[in-house]
């Protein structure tokens, strides 16, 4: 039993499936995301994969101040995301809304609507940046669903 | 074939036993070469077991009535019928098989694809029907090609038993025939030119888009057999007859080879719009179908 906890434990470490979502953000984010896929930083070594459907997803990647516009859209994503799941923030806009602050269409911080585990500070970050985030996240996200699946067994 | 052969051949070889490492392997394979071919170091060695693992251990979304069933029926109805189809494949030599198991092996093997409509079509996700329409419509592009050129290898043998046809010899129609196939191959694993049905990022995940959690893994279980399977069903034509061992890892070492040709052929092209994959499919591919079935009918003739 330790054995298998311990496997899935590995597994989900080693297999951090993305999804990346741009809530208003100026695109900097997400071309910095988009090359850290890329050949020179090459995330896939990491198990990193990025998915089309949030279904599929263990790690949601979002960028941006959290316009209005945006903010069903991120409540809806994040709910599609299945358990265990970890939040990335990507750049300083989600953390403080950066230069966007005080903005009457801006309803960021991002930690105000969804809980957010790791900041990657930066505008926009640097792409290893990025993937030590989503490695960090990686680790909560074994750490989560061991807990999880600890209390689901208890009663 | 009797009870426990038919057994043995179902769960160990070439079946589950065999086809799940198998399968993991070829998956790896891709991806890596792949990765290579853009020059990133690409995924670990154990990845596509790793991420079956993951998978599996993920909570699927709460849903009810029918859906809920039938969302968890179509992966493994996908997973049973791609089995049935591995373990068909006459890998070893004086394997048994029956007459008509070439019709049932056609059959098995486009399952997959008619589950994937459904699939798409059950998930109500408004991307899943759109790529389950794709994959209707492209599957009729393919599969005219592919019944044509298996059509012309039955024809070359004059048998519908996979055993005779695959031991009668290579004639010219049987080397174009399985050309034919070989070109519908990237089309039934959504590969690159053909990847317009799974589309990632375009339509999301296309049929898969509302799959999660366990169901997700045995998805890409499936995709992985499917591999294993189509690649099979080339090499285990391909291959002369020789000793059991022998021919078991000539047919795996055949695979691996076709399974590079695969992913150069993803890693140089481009995603082709529906219409003109069809176009390709529907011109050349039926033209060199229908020239091997020619050639075999011809061929048959003479004496």
């Amino acid at each position: 039993m330790n054995l298998m906890k311990r496997l899935m434990c590995a597994c989900r470490r080693r297999s951090p499936w993305i999804f990346h979502m741009n809530a208003g953000s100026c695109n900097g984010c997400d071309i910095e995301l988009v090359a850290s896929l890329s050949p020179r930083y090459d995330a896939e070594q990491m198990g990193v994969l990025l998915q089309g459907s949030p279904r599929h997803a263990d790690i949601l990647c979002i960028s941006g101040p959290v316009t209005r516009n945006t903010l069903n859209a991120i409540r809806t994503v994040y709910g599609q995301v299945c358990e265990p799941k970890a939040v990335v923030a990507i750049g300083s806009c989600p953390a403080s809304c950066n230069a966007f602050a005080g903005s009457p269409v801006v309803e960021g911080p991002l930690e105000r609507h969804i809980p957010v585990d790791i900041y990657v500070p930066g505008c926009p970050p640097r792409p290893d940046a990025i993937l030590n985030g989503i490695a960090r996240a990686a680790k909560i996200l074994s750490e989560r669903g061991s807990a999880e699946s600890g209390r689901r067994s208890e009663p | 074939m009797n009870l426990l052969s038919g057994l043995l051949r179902l769960f160990v070889f070439p079946g589950l036993l065999f086809a799940m490492p198998c399968a993991w392997l070829f998956v790896w394979i891709e991806r890596k070469a792949v990765a290579r071919m853009q020059r990133r170091v690409g995924p670990p060695f154990l990845q596509p077991f790793i991420d079956f693992v993951k998978l599996m251990g993920k909570r699927a979304p709460e849903r009810s009535g029918s859906e809920a069933f039938l969302m968890r029926l179509w992966p493994l109805l996908s997973v049973a019928s791609m089995v049935g189809a591995l373990s068909l494949l006459p890998v070893l030599p004086n394997s048994g098989g029956f007459s008509g198991d070439l019709v049932l092996l056609i059959m098995l093997l486009e399952l997959p694809s008619l589950f994937t409509v459904v699939a798409g079509f059950s998930s109500r996700s408004l991307f899943g029907e759109v790529g389950s329409t794709r994959e209707a419509i492209f599957s009729i592009g393919y599969s005219l090609v592919l019944l044509t050129a298996f059509g012309a290898i039955a024809m070359t043998s004059t048998s519908l038993r996979l055993q005779d046809a695959c031991q009668s010899g290579g004639s010219p129609a049987r080397w174009i025939a399985l050309f034919a196939i070989l070109l519908c191959i990237p089309a039934k694993l959504r590969l690159n030119p053909f990847s317009t049905v799974s589309a990632e990022q375009e339509i999301y995940a296309g049929p898969l888009t509302e799959y999660a959690g366990p169901e997700l893994a045995f998805w890409e279980l499936a995709h992985g057999l499917e591999w294993v399977a189509l690649t099979g069903v080339v090499a285990a034509f391909v291959l002369p007859s020789s000793g059991a061992i022998l021919s078991g890892v000539l047919f795996v070492v055949a695979c691996i080879i076709l399974v590079l040709l695969l992913s150069l052929a993803a890693a140089a092209t481009a995603r082709l719009t529906l219409r003109s994959a069809l176009r390709f499919y529907w011109r050349s591919g039926f033209a060199i179908a229908l020239i091997a079935l020619s050639v075999a009918t011809f061929t048959r003739m003479k004496p």
